[in-house]
């Protein structure tokens, strides 16, 4: 991405208010599914955190320009995102497994 | 003596220093958070009996504020634009709306935060529970506008129709049938214990922000007369943390106001 | 070429005309990076030999329980009264001083030293930079760590004393102690934790950003591969116990009941918190770090007996690569073993398979560092000095360390030795003859680069085999006394236990080992401290003919650290190169004509 020159300017603007609506669009689609019942709340959450997690992309992705950063900081996040994700799983799979409850 | 690449990009990365720093300083951030996260995952999936409050917070209020941070964070990569684009006004311009719609956001959330310090649940020797916000309280008296059920467990779900048809009315209760008076501080179920703990944490990045944004803003803008291209990376820096704040939240909104 | 360098005008740095700077700015509120290293190792020191103070106390009642604590036992009743009535060492005091032990030794004493001395002071140099790219932030860290301290060593007086709940602050023991300690400990560890979280930023992006002209990556000294592994855990793995520790301190202070169960009762009362906390919740946070943490303590110290020893043996090292990757597996793997500190919680059998495997695992890149440093002594003709010694005897010592580290990691072998004194035996042949005898050999070895003097070789070698002599009477006994089932944190030592009248014998070994260890530092201290002032002076910028970068600046470097510019011609360990001129390369020397 060039925002290094001046006279890209106009199609930047564009182009993040068309993320800004896309955001506000978002928002306003998981507070509204949160009232839709689903039948099961696990629906809710999952739609919940889908649209969470397209937002987190426009984010990172766009405003934060991850997709076009540099080797090394996708190397740091990577290790990043590895090890919150082995501190999530972790911490609640050791939370269920409990003595006796497995097949062995 | 300089210290190199506090300007210009090193030619092997590619970044300046700061974009390093920065970047270093979000992924433990993300740690941070996640620790956060991974708790109140961990608290949730384990509360007793599969119990867990949900409604009870004010949706519109929350979108609104969800609404204004991610304003503020489009309004700061405005700033950083007029300022790549030479137009130190424009800069003035949209790095003082998102100084304001921050602060917007800080004002509802201390209303939030007032209203659930003055909102009680009150439980008497009959077992009858009272939940509702308080009117007035004196040495043998307490008045409650709010809705009463025989258990608090009617109260946990404030979205499912049993709890709205209940009858919002004013409870003026004798201290000396009161068994038990709460308010909805962290103190009271782990529920309130994380949403205080998360956003009260998520708030101080806020001022966190606030304060450096308002120094770029103000004194701190003079450096675009002497200094212009570091300036500007400053203002990147800032809007880099700044849309991290505004990514936590937009965790933090589904996961505490809706789910 | 070499002559030139070696004859490089000391003074040259200042030779340029800039103003000096008033005393405040030129070293209390300085941001140069070898400023602020040494206000870290000075703030560090004191720590440590504080934290080695409390122990020495411990160790009495240990041995002689509810017998007044000879010479210190007044001054502890005059200064702490109630918890030191009559010199002796009440439970309440013997479980501060515990837990303050391992507070401040791995906290305030051994990062700060590793990390925040070590790194800071070398990095720059080493990799030829001017400073830390972050300078003002660099100071900060250093102020945040002094209040931290401060906060610490202030909680000793408060009323009710220090935390109580030992290092590891477990809940809900640490919430139901009704003092005001544990929320000192927690508001401590935050100023800590924010300093460790701006100083490993800082180390990280000077090594990413001001590395010299042609120091590629794979010319960096081992040194600054530890210290970059070091600073990734510090970076990540701290947060979330920075999470934690808020969340404790709400539970402490707002009432809530994050690490509080339901119906916890304490002293028989059920108490008042609304409970549906989760007690492992915070062991899991906890050893989130704390695992890593020990890899802190480690990576660096192996940093320095990297340099070391290839400067001893006039060898390179053998398998530089090998140690660069091992390293930075050890640093991965680091973050997924924690668990093993948990076996005993219950924990299901599937969960524990995968920590035994990672546990097992880590130990293979901890074996290649440690065989590859083996090696690199093969075939060399040593020179013993004094950081020489320290750094040979680490070895054997980490070995140790890490040996005993094995049946701990099985679930099966944990069961009998969890919480008994073998567990304190193993982290503490990792951490005291092991760290610190590098840390050792770390001053010993550039102590002229900073001061510009050599410190006595003759009080060097007794303060070594004083040290190493008395670390292993006092450490070696614990494994026998933890297989015999001895538990630790016990103020009686074990006292009120059935156990058979030698083990118990053996605390008396390790209390005048510890006494004696105290004195082989007596050496130590007064050397170091005459020697700044009257140290025989270095007649070199090079006194040990070595070829990283930082001793190719005046000594003790001034501001800005080199007089040239620094181009890198090559690795780091070109030492007895065959057909060069002299046994030694400096990295920046350049490269003979063709
Ligand atoms: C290389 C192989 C290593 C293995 C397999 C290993 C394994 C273990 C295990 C399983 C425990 C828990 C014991 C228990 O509580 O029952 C433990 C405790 C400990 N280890 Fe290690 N370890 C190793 C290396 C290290 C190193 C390098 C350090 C530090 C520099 C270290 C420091 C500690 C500390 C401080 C504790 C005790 C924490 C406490 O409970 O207070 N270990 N080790
Ligand atoms: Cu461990």
């Amino acid at each position: 991405m060039s925002g290094h020159s001046p006279g890209n300017a106009p199609v930047q603007i564009r182009k993040y208010l068309a993320i800004f609506g896309l955001m506000l669009l978002a928002t306003l689609m998981t507070a509204g599914a949160s009232y839709i019942p689903f039948g099961n709340r696990s629906i809710n959450v999952i739609v919940a955190l889908c649209i969470a997690g397209f937002q987190a992309f426009l984010v990172l992705g766009h405003m934060m320009h991850l997709l076009s950063e540099k080797k090394m900081i996708y190397g740091v996040l990577a290790f990043t995102a590895i090890f919150l994700v082995c501190m999530f799983a972790l911490t609640i799979l050791a939370h269920h497994d409990l003595p006796g409850a497995t097949a062995d | 003596m300089e210290i190199p690449y506090t300007v210009k990009a090193r030619p092997d990365t590619g970044l300046y220093n700061a974009k390093v720093g920065l970047w270093l300083f979000l992924a433990s951030e993300v740690m941070l958070f996640g620790g956060l996260f991974s708790s109140y995952v961990l608290l949730r999936v384990g509360a007793p009996g599969g119990l867990w409050p949900r409604g009870w917070l004010n949706i519109p209020l929350g979108t609104l504020n969800t609404i204004l941070l991610i304003s503020s964070s489009i309004t700061i990569t405005f700033a950083w634009a007029a300022l790549k684009s030479n137009q130190f006004g424009r800069f003035k311009v949209f790095l003082g709306t998102t100084l304001l719609l921050a602060i917007t956001f800080l004002g509802i959330k201390s209303f939030e935060y007032r209203d659930k310090l003055s909102h009680y649940q009150v439980t008497l020797n009959s077992g009858q529970v009272v939940d509702g916000h308080l009117v007035e309280r004196t040495a043998d008296h307490l008045v409650l506008h709010g809705v009463e059920a025989d258990s608090p467990k009617a109260f946990l779900d404030r979205r499912s129709r049993e709890f709205r048809q209940l009858q919002h009315e004013e409870f003026k209760l004798a201290t000396a049938e009161v068994k038990k008076v709460e308010a909805y501080k962290p103190r009271m179920n782990t529920y309130l214990a994380l949403y205080w703990t998360m956003t009260g944490l998520h708030a101080l990045h806020l001022v966190g922000g606030i304060l450096v944004m308002g120094y770029f803003w103000g004194p701190g803008s003079r450096m675009w007369h002497t200094a212009p291209e570091h300036f500007t990376n400053r203002i990147e820096i800032a809007g880099l943390y700044w849309h991290f704040v505004d990514l936590v939240w937009v965790f933090l909104f589904p996961v505490l106001y809706l789910l | 070429m070499q002559t030139a360098i070696q004859s490089m005008p000391h003074g040259a740095a200042h030779a340029e005309p800039h103003a000096e700077p008033g005393f405040l700015r030129q070293y209390v509120f300085s941001t140069d990076h070898k400023v602020v290293g040494i206000q870290y190792g000075l703030t560090a020191l004191i720590f440590l030999l504080f934290g080695f103070f409390l122990m020495l106390t411990m160790r009495w009642q240990i041995a002689h329980p509810g017998q007044p604590v000879p010479v210190v036992g007044p001054l502890l009743e005059a200064v702490l009264g109630q918890v030191a009535k009559g010199g002796m060492m009440s439970p309440d005091l013997y479980n501060s001083f515990g837990a303050m032990h391992g507070t401040i030794m791995v906290f305030l004493a051994i990062v700060p030293l590793a990390v925040g001395a070590f790194g800071n002071y070398l990095v720059p140099l080493q990799i030829g930079a001017i400073d830390m790219a972050f300078p003002r932030l660099n100071m900060t860290s250093y102020q945040f760590y002094f209040l931290g301290g401060i906060i610490m060593f202030a909680s000793f007086f408060i009323p009710g004393g220090a935390a109580q709940a030992g290092w590891t602050s477990y809940p809900p023991l640490a919430n139901a102690i009704p003092t005001d300690g544990q929320t000192f400990w927690l508001l401590g560890m935050v100023f800590l934790i924010t300093s460790s979280l701006l100083g490993s930023v800082n180390i990280i992006a000077t090594i990413i950003q001001l590395r010299a002209p042609g120091m590629t990556w794979m010319r960096l000294p081992f040194f600054v591969w530890a210290q970059f592994v070091a600073s990734f855990l510090l970076l990540l793995a701290f947060p979330p116990l920075e999470a934690a520790g808020v969340m404790q301190l709400m539970d402490k202070v707002a009432g809530t009941s994050f690490f509080l169960p339901t119906g916890l009762a304490v002293g028989g009362a059920v108490g008042q918190a609304s409970g549906g906390g989760s007690p492992l919740l915070w062991q899991h946070l906890f050893w989130f770090l704390a695992h890593p943490e020990v890899y802190v303590l480690i990576l660096p110290a192996l940093g320095i007996i990297a340099e070391i020893i290839a400067n001893n043996t006039r060898k390179p090292l053998w398998g530089y690569k090998t140690l660069v990757y091992a390293a930075l597996a050890l640093g991965f793997i680091s973050f997924i073993v924690w668990a093993h500190h948990m076996y005993l919680t219950g924990m299901g059998t599937t969960i524990a398979t995968f920590f035994q495997t990672t546990t097992m695992l880590i130990s293979v890149p901890s074996v290649i560092i440690l065989t590859c440093l083996l090696i690199s002594l093969w075939g060399g003709s040593i020179r013993f000095n004094t950081p020489m010694l320290f750094a040979s005897a680490f070895l054997p010592m980490f070995g140790i360390g890490g040996l005993t580290g094995l049946p701990l990691g099985f679930s099966y072998s944990d069961i009998h030795l969890h919480d008994t004194y073998y567990v304190i035996g193993h982290f503490h042949y990792v951490v005291a003859p092991g760290t610190i005898f590098a840390l050792f050999a770390g001053i010993y070895f550039w102590f002229p680069k900073v001061t510009g003097r050599v410190m006595n070789e003759f009080w060097g070698r007794v303060h070594f085999w004083g040290s190493l002599i008395f670390m292993n009477v006092v450490f070696m006994p614990m494994f026998v006394q933890g297989l015999s089932g001895m538990l630790r944190r016990m103020s009686d030592g074990g006292a009120t236990y059935a156990l058979r009248p030698d083990v118990h014998e053996l605390n008396r070994v390790i209390l005048w080992g510890a006494v004696c260890l105290a004195l082989a530092q007596i050496p130590f201290i007064i050397n170091f401290f005459y020697s700044i002032a009257r140290g025989p002076r270095v007649t070199s910028d090079n006194p040990w003919n070595a070829t990283t970068l930082e001793w190719q600046t005046p000594t003790p470097p001034g501001h800005g650290n080199f007089d040239k510019p620094i181009q890198v011609y090559r690795g780091p360990y070109e030492y007895s190169v065959p057909g060069a001129s002299k046994d030694f390369t400096p990295q920046n020397e350049l490269p003979a004509k063709a």
